[in-house]
């Protein structure tokens, strides 16, 4: 195989360390960036100073350069405002895949183009499968417990054709073990789990609600059943996403109650049963696909690690095959063919 | 792991033996190397001179009068007395001392230009002082400055830099030290001379100035000796405190051998500053309008008609991208900046740039080759010939 250039997004993390590994293994001209997304007020994220020092270390370890590409103001415009946006009219963002979708594989992809290099590779736990009319998928990583195809699910078959996963076939312990074995100061790394821009999104709620509060006004609100009656109030209704249990001070009642509507114009969160929540379709938009619009039967998946379920795709709805509980609008909705990402959607 | 690491070759460099390891060095603004006779002084301090300067013993007096003949070369580069040459670890600490040793206990205001460097934007701003505009070659606001000197009562400082960092313009340095003495004659100027002192006799461009910040590595001295001069009996409040070093104001072991380094520094760029000047200049003018005849959309970023110091070509591209750029610029062998950058490497947005008031999209791609005594014609020779394809081939992805 003739040596590529490969530019390898490394967030400091212990994947795309190995991934970096990986590739300057098979041969390829490896060159190591980490991208700046946010301008200091997380020190918790994939962006802060410390997360850069360890990507940058393991690039000297590796004997490969590497550089910072300051990609805040993008962020800033595609993820972080949108995610307040969002929220302040009551949907419920998903983050990560607005970065996938914006930042890593367009803003980035098209600088690694013009700088370039041929392909670009990331730490993500998926595959990129070719399929038999030399198109290419994106289909579940190897660790089915580490799977992020789901937050992958916007990849076209032009990023798809320039793309490499390289640890979607490993294990999360083949990975750790792979770094320590090339004394990888990342080896034992604790994954990121939270919102990568929001201080203190390890303490959940109390820092989305002091992120948001920051930015657009919280409203407290009423909470009422599904005759209109008030049973109890919430402190944001910015905060509440479809289908949330917890959080309400909810008086009397039986049995557990869900949000099963939230109204932020009125500020009305309105609950009901688990049965309440029920559906029998999903009206979806902004879909995007890997290689083209599909109809027909697929599975679904509406959340980075939920169940995928049987449903049949037909013009701008997910019809499911047993009654599904509403998916949260704003949240994606990603299609399978068995472990191959046909495409995916916002719930509406 | 480690012998893999060489020096990055670019592919279009490749078997040419000879280009191999052609490096052209344009980032002088942010570091020069050291010249030879600066690292011969600084090695004896290192290893044969161990003393230290606050001993008593001969090895002790040895390094106090190394560091103090020092501090006359320092006294003598600047224009005023030894006795208030205050060693630091560079131009920030100066910087820093400078403002917050004048205000001391808090009360008092300083006042900066919103083009000074960070080192003196930062202590202004978090002592609560008055960060003035500038004019559009980034130079300090002269209107708005005797406005403040009129309405705020209780100034300390006024603090301006001689020449900025990113730009090379030279501020009104007298002008200022006038309008303060008119109209508050009980503050202080500062001068930050840190990236002037290549270019500039300091005696005559801070004249006027009680107190003067100084780093040795922007004039072939090392990295890691400054100084703030202070003129006769400013009172200046310690940052550091501890043995007492430096009369009081700044305690620590003095770095002797950056010291050393750094007064060997100030008495070499005395002699050759008038012609490394006259020489670097014609290089930098031919590089800018090169660059401005070549590529299609360059503009210079400085108006005509604004004095700087030879030292800078700054241009913007517009509809580039800085980062991009730069990172081509290194694959053909040229270290070059943007505006600063920050500490995890990236570049971040030029303050200098939005103060002079260039929309941020033109600010976005632009581009700092900084010259100095080392930068010879080939080096402009060799940027001349890569940058107009460099931005050629980003326009066409932009």
């Amino acid at each position: 195989m003739e040596p590529q250039r490969v530019l390898v997004a490394m967030s400091g993390g212990v994947d795309s360390s190995v991934a970096a590994a990986l590739i300057q293994e098979s041969g390829h001209d490896v060159v190591g960036v980490t991208l700046r997304l946010w301008g200091g007020e997380s020190d918790s994220g994939c962006c802060s100073v410390s997360d850069v020092d360890d990507a940058r270390r393991v690039a000297d370890c590796l004997g490969i350069d590497h550089h910072v590409f300051n990609m805040g103001e993008d962020f800033d415009r595609h993820v972080v405002e949108p995610y307040v946006a969002d929220h302040a009219a009551g949907r419920t963002p998903n983050p990560c895949i607005e970065c996938n979708r914006h930042i890593k594989f367009d803003r980035l992809m098209r600088r690694a183009r013009s700088l370039g290099f041929d392909r670009l590779a990331t730490g993500h736990h998926a595959r990129v499968v070719d399929m038999p009319d030399g198109s290419r998928r994106i289909a579940r990583a190897s660790d089915p417990a580490k799977d992020q195809s789901y937050v992958l699910h916007m990849l076209d078959q032009d990023v798809l054709a320039r793309l490499d996963l390289p640890v979607g076939e490993m294990s999360k312990d083949e990975v750790r073990a792979r770094a320590a074995g090339l004394g990888l100061r990342t080896a034992d790394k604790p994954d990121s789990q939270d919102v990568c821009f929001i201080t203190g999104a390890s303490r959940g709620d109390a820092g989305r609600r002091e992120f948001l509060g920051r930015r657009i006004p919280l409203t407290s609100g009423r909470v009422v059943d599904g005759s209109g009656a008030e049973v109890g109030r919430v402190e944001a209704v910015e905060m509440v996403t479809l289908g949330q249990r917890r959080g309400m001070e909810l008086a009397g009642g039986d049995g557990p109650r869900y949000a099963t509507a939230v109204d932020t114009a009125t500020a009305t969160v309105t609950v009901g049963s688990a049965a309440d929540l029920l559906v029998d379709a999903t009206p979806v938009d902004r879909a995007v696909w890997a290689d083209g619009p599909v109809d027909g039967s697929v599975l679904v998946q509406t959340s980075a690690h939920g169940e995928p379920v049987a449903a049949v795709l037909v013009s701008g709805a997910v019809h499911w095959e047993a009654p599904h509980r509403r998916v949260a609008p704003g949240q994606s909705v990603v299609f399978y063919d068995g472990d191959v990402v046909l495409g995916g959607a916002l719930a509406c | 792991m480690r012998a893999k690491r060489r020096a990055r070759v670019p592919r279009s460099l490749r078997g040419v033996e000879e280009q191999l390891n052609r490096q052209v060095y344009l980032d002088h603004a942010a570091s020069t190397p050291a010249r030879s006779e600066v690292v011969e002084a600084m090695l004896p301090w290192l290893g044969e001179h161990p003393g230290n300067p606050s001993g008593s013993h001969r090895m002790a007096r040895d390094a106090r009068r190394a560091i103090d003949d020092a501090r006359d070369a320092v006294a003598a580069l600047v224009g005023m007395d030894p006795g208030g040459v205050v060693f630091t670890s560079g131009g920030t600490e100066a910087d820093n001392l400078a403002v917050d040793g004048v205000l001391g206990d808090g009360s008092g205001v300083a006042v900066c230009c919103a083009a000074e460097h960070a080192a003196v934007l930062e202590p202004v701003r978090e002592s609560g002082g008055v960060v003035l505009p500038a004019d559009a070659g980034g130079r300090i606001d002269l209107g708005a400055l005797a406005e403040t000197l009129e309405s705020v009562a209780d100034i300390r400082l006024v603090s301006v830099m001689a020449a900025n960092n990113e730009t090379g313009v030279v501020n009104p340095v007298a002008e200022v030290v006038s309008l303060v003495s008119e109209r508050a004659p009980d503050a202080l100027v500062h001068c930050d001379a840190v990236q002037a002192t290549a270019w500039l006799d300091l005696a005559d461009a801070c004249r006027g100035a009680r107190l003067v910040s100084i780093t040795g590595h922007k004039f072939g001295g090392p990295k890691g000796a400054g100084a703030l001069v202070v003129d006769g009996d400013v009172p200046l409040s310690p940052m550091l405190r501890g043995g007492g070093q430096e009369r009081e104001r700044r305690s620590g072991t003095q770095n002797v051998p950056a010291i050393v380094g750094l007064g060997r520094a100030a008495e070499l760029v005395v002699v050759d500053r008038g012609e490394t000047a006259v020489r670097v200049a014609a290089m930098r003018d031919r590089l800018e309008t090169g660059l401005l005849a070549a590529v299609p959309g360059a503009s210079r970023t400085v108006p005509d008609g604004v004095g700087r110091t030879p030292a800078v070509a700054h241009l913007c591209f517009e509809g580039i991208e800085s980062e991009a750029l730069l990172f081509l610029l290194e694959q053909e062998g040229i270290c070059a900046s943007a505006a600063s950058s920050c500490s995890s490497g990236a570049q971040d947005p030029s303050h200098v740039l939005a103060a002079m008031g260039i929309e941020r999209s033109v600010a976005a791609g632009s581009l700092r080759l900084s010259l100095a005594r080392a930068t010879t014609d080939a080096d402009v020779d060799r940027a001349l010939s890569v940058i107009p394809g460099i931005v050629e081939r980003l326009s066409a992805y932009a």
